[in-house]
């Protein structure tokens, strides 16, 4: 029947460009035939969360925009959130996986607190929970779609820890989630690795807002309003939303992309 | 099919795995062994962590170094440690070590469907006193062996050491042989060489090193006190003792 | 498409590429090119034009050159840093640089930027992606300072600071943050030196020494490994073999020195 016929998946029937990326044809993919879906993607997204140490304690950045693909869905949603009164916890990520975890730690912070022995969930606990719960469910191939940073100040020793959906966890004194590890985490490195234990409040809270700065620059999924928690031995205090000033004058001189001068 | 299309497209599909880099190496001596791992943790072409260590003391005659994808890993030296510690409860004492190998070897086949992504070294001292190295692949086969090298850079380092501790391709002069164990300070130049040179050459390898010294109840621990940068991890100083020594790696 | 023609059109026959990714897609490995990992920026500053590199280049995993040129000549005035596909960047830029000597020659004038980010893009362009040449094109010609990248499809933007390769986010993060116009030389080749150390540091895929050039109207400077923070360390051990290490089964001695005697024959000639 086909003799003759070069084989389907070389014929460009429209000549579309590039012929090695053609999409193939004849068959439309049916998202239910395999039954049950349980590996998802995330929806309503949150991009990069960043934290640093310094002389206090912990502070930690996060933008207030949520995203539905390229869409700016919503533009006023917190992505900090307190764990007691020592933790906090930053997620990037499908934002709906977040709330369920957000649910999951209030529940054990309750639990906590009615075992009335007066022992509070420490930083790095949190921590490991988080590790568990992820790791477990990335082991049952349905995956919470999220990357949390968790950071505390427990006895005076501070804390920061990452997570993400694959159950893959480390600490530094300096960590940031998505384009923000590619992006500001070179920015945290060099202003805050060796001081650590002498950088002041307003420093850390000024490398944390160039930072971003920066994100908003480049990260086409970010926001120029954010929030930054921070955490010392007197406690948790998320500040309210930060609007930034960005400047955007720098190539008013050039013109066109190439040879154009005028 | 056979014409090359494909009856169905495929679906991309959640991948539970990843590799975290970095290398891990074991050398047996006659009395002791070393066990070593550098500290950098990345995924892709980022840095993850500068420091993030993959070698752990079990018990103070047991070290096992990890590598490949970490989460794995620790969730892995976690759960040995836990059976070691019942092990503890129930016979009040520590495992010996080659019980501890089979034990690893076990708890790895019994996931031989959903694999610990792990290459496994287990360093330590023997019930007769001898220095031990056994090595694991991610489904639990294992091997005693006199020194192995897994991870990243497992093909620079491992011919390197063949040659070096098994003096694989180099004749012994005429009317003498070759040692059968090296002294303690010469294996810990080897391991510092071996990873100095896969910083070079290999891009996931760096930042910082770790090795564990483990020595047979009774020897001096002698190489070491010229050593900087030791610290004792052991419990008792009348059994066998572990030292970790810590050195840095270029961070490029 | 694909049938049996005596006809052959002119420009590029691109049905291989069909067959190629058909056997890759089997698993059918191509042939790897080393590519330079790679963190390269570009720096507008008032009086000129810095350029900078970091020096590694890669096999996948391994490192192939730890220190590597990526700062290419095209003319005296003209230099171009290379991610991508080392011999595509290379010789991409090898024939750019003579193209833009004999376009100088022939029209007596002192090349510019434009010429060769134009006669780069054209190229590029005309092989559609498949020289993974990624550039930063610099100088300083007679319409001032000029600074290009060029991506391998043969797109082009024209901006005042620009970074580009597997480092390229850390090291744009560094412009982002410190860059300001009309910075003074100083400045310009410290922020340049800091955003590629952004990128050895952060970025597994660069790594050893800084090369910087800076291009001023009057002069260029090429400062090769400007920077050194990554000193190979000193070995613990010596690693010398004693002379008899390698085994052999039989030993031949042969003389290869050509032993030859001279006859003379009739009469010496004439010389007179």
């Amino acid at each position: 029947m086909s003799w003759g016929r070069p084989r389907n998946d070389a014929v460009d029937m429209f000549n579309t460009y590039p012929l090695n990326q053609r999409a193939q044809h004849g068959h439309a993919h049916d998202n239910f035939a395999e039954g049950v879906q349980r590996t998802q993607q995330p929806i309503v997204t949150g991009t990069s969360v960043l934290a640093i140490k310094y002389k206090d304690g912990i502070m930690m950045a996060a933008d207030t925009l949520a995203s539905y693909g390229s869409l700016a869905r919503f533009k006023n949603i917190q992505r900090l959130h307190a764990v007691g009164d020592t933790t906090v916890i930053g997620a990037s990520g499908d934002m709906s996986d977040f709330q369920y975890l957000q649910g999951l730690l209030d529940e054990l912070v309750t639990d906590e607190f009615t075992a009335g022995d007066g022992n509070a969930l420490a930083p790095h606990e949190v921590h490991e929970y988080l590790a568990r719960v992820l790791y477990a469910r990335r082991s049952k191939m349905n995956p919470l779609w999220n990357a949390l940073l968790v950071g505390g100040v427990r006895d005076g020793a501070p804390f920061l820890g990452y997570v993400d959906l694959l159950g893959t966890t480390y600490q530094a004194s300096t960590l940031a989630t998505g384009y923000g590890a590619h992006i500001a985490l070179p920015l945290l490195r060099q202003a805050v690795e060796t001081r650590e234990d002498s950088l002041p409040e307003d420093e850390a809270r000024r490398i944390l807002t160039e930072s971003m700065r920066v994100l908003f620059y480049r990260d086409a999924r970010s926001l120029n309003k954010f929030q930054i928690a921070k955490v010392t031995a007197a406690g948790v205090d998320i500040s309210e939303p930060i609007v930034l000033d960005t400047h955007w004058s720098f190539a008013e001189g050039i013109r066109g992309y190439g040879a154009q001068t005028q | 099919m056979p014409d090359g299309s494909f009856s169905h497209p495929q679906e991309r599909q959640f991948n539970p795995y990843t590799e975290n880099g970095g290398t891990i190496l074991a050398i047996a001596g006659a009395d002791f062994s070393v066990v070593a791992g550098d500290t950098r943790q990345s995924e892709g072409y980022s840095i993850q962590t500068r420091y993030a260590p993959k070698v752990f003391r079990l018990t103070d005659r047991a070290v096992l170094a990890v590598n490949g994808f970490a989460a794995d890993g620790n969730m892995f030296v976690k759960k040995v440690k836990q059976r070691l510690e019942w092990y503890r409860h129930a016979h009040a004492k520590d495992m010996p070590l080659r019980a501890i190998a089979r034990l690893i070897q076990t708890m790895l086949y019994a996931q031989r469907f959903f694999p610990y992504y792990v290459y496994n070294i287990l360093g330590g001292i023997e019930e007769d006193g001898t220095g031990a190295v056994y090595s694991f692949d991610p489904v639990g086969s294992y091997e005693r062996e006199a020194c192995r090298a897994a991870g990243a850079a497992q093909a620079l380092v491992q011919p390197f050491l063949d040659n070096q501790i098994y003096f694989k391709n180099q004749q012994a002069p005429v009317g003498s042989s070759h040692p059968v164990h090296l002294p303690l300070q010469d294996v810990l130049s080897i391991v510092i060489d071996s990873f100095t040179s896969a910083t070079e050459r290999h891009i996931e390898v760096g930042d910082g090193l770790e090795i564990y010294v483990i020595v047979a109840k009774g020897r001096s621990p002698q190489g070491l006190e010229s050593i900087r940068n030791v610290q004792e991890l052991s419990t008792n100083p009348e059994g066998d003792r572990v030292f970790v020594i810590r050195r840095e790696l270029k961070k490029d | 498409m694909a049938s049996a023609s005596v006809y052959r059109g002119a420009g590029f026959d691109f049905s291989n590429t069909v067959r190629n990714s058909f056997l890759e897609q089997r698993g059918v490995p191509l042939p790897k090119a080393t590519s330079t990992g790679t963190t390269i920026v570009g720096c507008l500053f008032k009086d000129g034009i810095v350029l900078g590199a970091d020096t590694r280049a890669t096999e996948g995993p391994i490192v192939a050159d730890k220190n590597c040129e990526k700062i290419h000549f095209i003319s005296d005035n003209i230099r171009c840093c290379g991610a991508g596909t080392a011999a595509d960047t290379e010789f991409t830029t090898a024939l750019i640089a003579s193209n833009m000597e004999m376009h100088a020659l022939s029209t007596g004038r002192k090349p510019r930027v434009v010429t060769a980010m134009t006669m780069l893009k054209q190229m590029l362009y005309r092989y559609q992606g498949h020289i993974g040449a990624a550039l930063v094109l610099g100088g300083v010609d007679a319409t001032g300072p000029q600074l290009f990248t060029i991506h391998p499809h043969g797109s082009t933007d024209k901006l005042p600071y620009v970074t580009m390769g597997s480092g390229s986010l850390a090291a744009m993060a560094v412009f982002e943050a410190g860059w300001k116009p009309d910075m003074e030389r100083q400045e310009a080749l410290d922020l340049v030196t800091a955003a590629i150390s952004a990128g050895i540091f952060n970025d597994l895929g660069s790594g050893s020494n800084v090369d910087a050039c800076v291009i001023t109207a009057d002069r260029t400077e090429m400062l090769r490994n400007f920077v050194k923070p990554n000193e190979r360390v000193e070995k613990e051990r010596r690693y010398v073999f004693r002379r008899g290490t390698t085994a052999y089964k039989s030993e031949q001695i042969r003389s290869l020195v050509v032993e030859e005697t001279v006859t003379r024959t009739g009469e010496a000639m004439d010389t007179s």
